[in-house]
């Protein structure tokens, strides 16, 4: 019997359908109310662009700045599995909870420091990996030459595959016995490998992982950009005699940067908030493989502190906002504001 | 090979290769591509192994008795095509919602110069920046408190503004290529401003709104946290959590894994690579042009 059946298709369309009545009337209601309140009665000469814009603000509001004003009352508050019902709010609490993240394991037995570490040092790997991989087959496929649709096709695949999928399929393939990988070191005479119970192999595997999976995002990204590039510099250079470490260190760099400064910033962000790689890998729950996300998965679902782990968000939101301003700053990239800027004087 | 001609032949699109470097090359890329395409592959092996043979080492890429079994239990004993019913439905409805939300503001923000509209655009790009792991546990709370938990209900408003503001940054940069004199001249022959926005903008914009559109259905479809916040029952699952689901019973059901897993991937896969031109300049549109 195929698990699908009328009732069910019905029951999924009733309930998703419904809602979206729901969002549709409510957002007819404001349109209305809106209209009557800055057209009709004030006269507003920006009734049209309020119009516009109040669907999309009143979702994010509740589903942003909501949650976060939400999540600062948790931070200071004490709620657990045992306080979910009447938990206490205050000063005190939001105190312990931060002092807790500093002064007691996070989950059962690491710190907060440890992991903090692993998830630079998981961040530099991974961009390290993905920006040198992507950029050299990026330079190898910007050449003029037989079968690179093909291979640029077959390169892509890993980020083509839903990262779950992926994510997933690597974490059978880690399995002693029947993965691939240990089949090929026992093939090749060697010791086959405990991806999932010895913890630096675990943290490799996971690298592996998601070296594999972010390659073809940065080619590609830089392979746009060198395409961008116009031969005129090459041979402007050629005739000034320019060597071809000085040309790659003089043209393609710099003109490569406004693509690699916004692609550099993204890869961060991603991989240091990656949740399914290292959590889907991590087979075993080894506290040594955690990075900070997963952590804080961990501290909210499997040991129900919600309070901590409210406090333990912020924290995490800091350090990478503190990265994201210092790399603004460093490379004073500008995130396309000055146009906006200019025309809007 | 000397460091010099080395650099040559490895950094610039040189006009002609020798043979040698030509091989190199290719041998690079070949090597890059078996690394990138075996583990994908394997999946399909693994997917086309008969039940008693599922846990073998053999590394044959076709097994030599090869069998659809695995995906006619998966489609027909499972409930696997519950789980993709279900995302597909979900993910439907919040991606048309996020574009209506997106396009219309987007609108606002490329023709009309208000106050505050600088801060709103920046707001809109430092949400980017808050790790969606942040915010799940507010969100869980909330939906236990409203009684969203374990509803299709809680999921789709969930995700319905997750990719709003990326898709309003795409929108307002194509929008701002649109020349305002063409609105100018269909309002001077009479039409509304209304009329003006639904027959004339929208219709040009169709390539950015596809774009969105895919980003949104892409963000929702491959979403595993946030459906694991809210979905608890069994019946209920989106494909990512019965995918995990299958995977956990890994000794007996890694047939049945990858059968499910090949049969998600490839109508993905295809979109994707129908759509990563237009994709890969929406991307870098945002980012270059503002």
């Amino acid at each position: 019997m195929p698990s699908i059946s009328l009732p069910v298709i019905l029951a999924s369309l009733g309930q998703v359908g419904s809602t979206v009545l729901y969002i549709a009337l409510l957002t007819a209601v404001l349109e209305i109310s809106l209209y009557l309140f800055f057209g009709k009665l004030l006269k507003h000469k920006h009734t049209i662009p309020i119009m516009l814009l109040t669907p999309a603000a009143v979702g994010l509001v509740l589903l942003v700045i909501y949650p976060i004003l939400y999540e600062v009352a948790l931070a200071f508050s004490n709620m657990s599995l045992r306080h979910f019902q009447n938990p206490t709010y205050g000063i005190i609490q939001g105190v312990n909870n931060f002092r807790t993240i500093f002064s007691q394991p996070v989950l059962k037995q690491a710190n907060f420091f440890p992991i903090f570490l692993r998830t630079i040092l998981w961040t530099v790997i991974q961009i390290t990996c993905h920006v040198t991989f992507g950029l050299g087959l990026a330079l190898l496929l910007n050449r003029k030459m037989v079968l690179r649709g093909l291979y640029r096709t077959l390169l892509i695949i890993p980020w083509a595959v839903p990262q779950v999928v992926a994510t997933l399929a690597w974490r059978g393939e880690f399995n002693f016995e029947y993965g691939f990988i240990n089949i090929f070191l026992r093939d090749l005479g060697l010791k086959p490998i405990q991806w999932k119970l010895h913890p630096f192999w675990n943290f490799v595997a996971v690298n592996i992982t998601n070296i594999w999976l972010g390659i073809p995002f940065m080619m590609v990204i830089l392979l746009g950009g060198l395409q961008s590039i116009s031969h005129t510099y090459y041979e402007a250079a050629d005739m000034d005699g320019a060597g071809p470490f000085s040309k790659f260190k003089n043209i393609t760099l710099p003109l490569l940067k406004p693509i690699m400064t916004p692609a550099v910033v993204l890869g961060v962000i991603w991989t240091f908030n990656n949740f399914n790689v290292p959590y889907f890998i991590n087979e075993y729950e080894l506290e040594t493989s955690d990075i900070l996300v997963t952590a804080l998965f961990r501290a909210a679902f499997e040991y129900n502190r919600f309070g901590f782990a409210a406090a333990f968000a912020f924290i995490i939101f800091f350090i990478l906002l503190g990265f994201t301003l210092l790399y603004m700053k460093i490379t004073k990239f500008d995130p396309g504001l000055e146009a906006t800027r200019k025309k809007a004087a | 090979m000397k460091i010099k001609s080395f650099f040559r032949w490895f950094f610039f699109r040189a006009k002609g290769d020798s043979p040698f470097q030509r091989t190199v090359i290719h041998l690079v890329l070949i090597m890059a591509c078996i690394i990138a395409v075996y583990p994908a592959l394997r999946v399909f092996t693994v997917s086309i192994r008969p039940g008693n043979r599922i846990l073998s080492t053999d590394l044959a890429i076709i097994p030599k008795d090869a069998t659809f079994d695995s995906y006619r239990i998966v489609l027909f004993e499972k409930d696997f095509v519950r789980w993709l019913w279900n995302s597909l439905v979900i993910t439907m409805a919040t991606a048309a919602i996020g574009l209506i939300l997106a396009s219309t503001s987007a609108y606002a923000f490329s023709r009309w110069r208000f106050p505050g509209r600088t801060a709103l655009l920046l707001f809109l790009l430092t949400t980017q920046m808050i790790p969606a792991a942040m915010l799940m546990v507010p969100i869980y709370i909330l939906a236990t408190k409203l009684g969203l938990i374990n509803s299709w209900r809680g999921l789709v408003i969930a995700y319905s503004v997750s990719s709003v503001p990326f898709s309003i940054w795409i929108l307002k940069g194509y929008y701002d290529t649109i020349p305002i004199e063409l609105e100018q001249s269909a309002m001077i022959d009479g039409a509304s401003r209304m009329q003006t926005f639904l027959r004339i903008t929208l219709p040009l914009t169709a390539p950015a709104l596809a774009i969105a559109f895919l980003f949104n259905f892409m963000t929702a479809w491959n979403d595993y946290l946030m459906a694991r916040i809210i979905l608890q029952q069994k019946e209920m699952l989106v494909w990512t959590l019965g995918l995990r689901h299958i995977q956990g019973q890994f000794q007996t059901q890694w047939g049945q894994f990858a059968a499910a897993a090949l049969m998600v991937a490839v109508p993905v896969m295809t979109l994707f690579f129908y759509s990563s031109k237009w994709l890969i300049s929406g991307l870098t549109l945002g980012a270059v042009k503002g």
